[in-house]
């Protein structure tokens, strides 16, 4: 038993008007009743303890570090541990500049990441180049053309705040996930070649 | 322990020993950004570290060719992102320097300022991160927690709290905020009042005198010789403070006192950076009632053309002497631009002092060379 998204099916189950806005989930015979209620708990769970990496390459590194100090303490939020290591990590923050250099390493530690993985691209530089985006010979064009990224944050470098504002964003994003539905991200993707 | 002479164990009891190769960083929270070590160590001595520098090279230099001489002064906040408004302001005295430009003394004074702001910004993290690196978590907070009330300053009056982009060849991006004094004078007695926090936190700390006495040292020659500069080595007992001896701004009026010791160990690179939190404070107490009236820029063309030559200016960061060097044409965008980094040459004697150490010292030496990777790869 599966969760029924199709809006049709579920219409035709439960009388349903075809046009209903919204995801309809209807109640079967109790199976799906326990499964969106422990994706709800397991979501809950992943949302305020998420783990982050130490990985700070340049200037946004500080701004992320001041986030996590005294003023911003971004613990209040569940983002208590930083951990040196990707194998104990759930997200990566990629606060600053990847070069073609760096590129392949940012790759490697996202794929010894066990799953659930999420990214944070921080800054200007992992979105797009930022600043480095003409004339650089050296610099990735934005981290997504290395991993797939969760959410972005705009800034050069971007306040305390405006990362406490994409954390939060990104415990949102994690709150709607389905546990049946929810693909690799790596699964397809696109590097952008 | 840092003495040359140590040998592993194994040896004395007729073993054969054996050297072997570990691999530290680019992803590593002690190299303090991307930077990898290749060490080559026999037990727990380090027989030589080789650092692989390019992790986080982004072209800035090469990018500075094609970009007007405006447009160069906010990639280098992105150098070494801790002075930003040290290294701003060499690109511009070295611009004005080449125009024969004579900025007046309000910049000059609000220039030192904000320099001196962005010193003890960068040595109140350091102190924090420093803390961090020999295991006291504490420092962390307390660092940082004064580094956001010169960052409200900085944010204030330059519009951005870490990469300021406020110099702008000819003076100011913007006059001052009307609150920045006040703000500036709320700030000195609230840091002097901390300032021997720190000391009683970490400074007395015997776990961290034991980890940082007599490791990594440096000698005065061997500094001069490799090229130190900052800090660094004036622990080792080396004067080279280029606001001492070539005085840029209104550097040339303030009386102080150089930081200056003679051990050349971790502890004193550590008292030395305390040593010159002080005496930034004085700088700035100096100067902040004496903030003359005037414009906050002179007039330049629009398109700035320098002349036909090569110029160079240097200036003293919170890591060591920056210099800026260009060579123009005698167009709009230089022909060459080379910065000489304070990071790039402390870095060259990391294998000099280490070796022979422990590998758990050289976290404890690196943290008080105090690197920024973006500086050195530039």
């Amino acid at each position: 038993m599966g969760i029924v998204n199709n809006k049709e099916q579920a219409a035709q189950k439960g009388g349903i008007p075809a046009d209903f806005p919204g995801d309809v989930i209807p109640a079967g015979n109790g199976g799906n009743i326990l499964i969106t209620t422990l994706d709800k708990v397991i979501n809950w769970g992943r949302a305020n303890s998420l783990w982050s990496l130490y990985f700070g390459t340049s200037c946004c590194a500080i701004e992320m570090m001041q986030t996590g100090a005294a003023r911003h303490d971004y613990s209040r939020f569940g983002f208590e541990v930083a951990r040196p290591s990707p194998r104990q990590a759930d997200l990566i923050i990629i606060a600053g500049t990847i070069t073609t250099k760096m590129a392949p390493v940012l790759r490697r530690l996202y794929d010894q990441m066990a799953e659930p993985k999420y990214v944070i691209a921080m800054g200007a530089c992992a979105i797009s180049g930022g600043p480095f985006f003409y004339n650089s010979y050296s610099v990735v064009k934005g981290a997504d053309h290395v991993i797939p990224v969760d959410v972005y944050v705009p800034g050069c470098p971007p306040r305390p705040e405006a990362l406490l504002e994409g954390m939060i964003m990104l415990q949102q994003k994690i709150l709607k996930e389905k546990r049946l539905e929810k693909p690799n991200p790596i699964d397809g993707f696109d590097e952008g070649k | 322990m840092g003495t040359a002479t140590l040998e592993p164990t194994s040896i004395k009891k007729g073993f054969k020993s054996e050297e072997y190769f570990i691999n530290m960083g680019p992803q590593h929270p002690a190299t303090h950004g991307v930077l990898r070590l290749l060490l080559t160590i026999d037990g727990e001595i380090i027989k030589k570290v080789d650092p692989d520098l390019g992790y986080i090279h982004r072209s800035i230099e090469k990018m500075c060719e094609s970009n007007s001489y405006q447009q160069i002064v906010h990639l280098t906040d992105r150098l070494d992102y801790l002075s930003s408004h040290i290294n701003n302001e060499a690109v511009c005295l070295c611009v004005e320097n080449a125009l024969e430009l004579e900025v007046p003394e309000r910049v000059k004074v609000i220039r030192t300022i904000l320099g001196e702001l962005t010193r003890i910004a960068s040595h109140t993290l350091w102190w924090g991160v420093m803390g961090m690196d020999v295991g006291a978590f504490s420092s962390y907070f307390y660092g940082f927690r004064d580094r956001e009330m010169i960052n409200d300053i900085f944010e204030e009056t330059c519009g951005a709290r870490l990469t300021m982009n406020y110099n702008i060849p000819g003076g100011l991006m913007q006059d001052i905020h009307p609150n920045f004094v006040k703000r500036v004078k709320e700030f000195i007695p609230h840091f002097r009042s901390k300032l021997p926090e720190y000391d009683r936190l970490l400074t007395g700390n015997i776990i961290f005198q034991k980890r940082t006495k007599g490791v990594g040292v440096l000698s005065k020659e061997d500094a001069i010789n490799f090229g130190a500069s900052g800090p660094v080595a004036r622990a080792s007992g080396y004067s080279c403070d280029v606001r001492k001896y070539h005085p840029y701004s209104a550097l040339d009026k303030i009386n102080f006192t150089e930081a200056l010791d003679t051990t050349g160990d971790s502890f004193a690179r550590y008292k030395v950076r305390i040593a010159e939190m002080w005496e930034s404070l004085a700088i700035i107490e100096q100067l902040i009632d004496n903030i003359p009236e005037g414009d906050h820029k002179v007039a330049t063309n629009a398109v700035i053309k320098l002349p036909k030559g090569e110029f160079y200016q240097k200036v003293e960061t919170a890591r060591g002497e920056f210099g800026v060097y260009i060579i123009s044409t005698g167009t709009k965008n230089p022909y060459r631009v080379k910065f000489r980094s304070p990071g790039l040459s402390n870095l060259s004697l990391l294998n000099h002092i280490a070796v022979g150490g422990k590998i758990g010292d050289l976290v404890a030496t690196m943290a008080t060379i105090d690197i920024v990777v973006p500086d050195i790869d530039r």
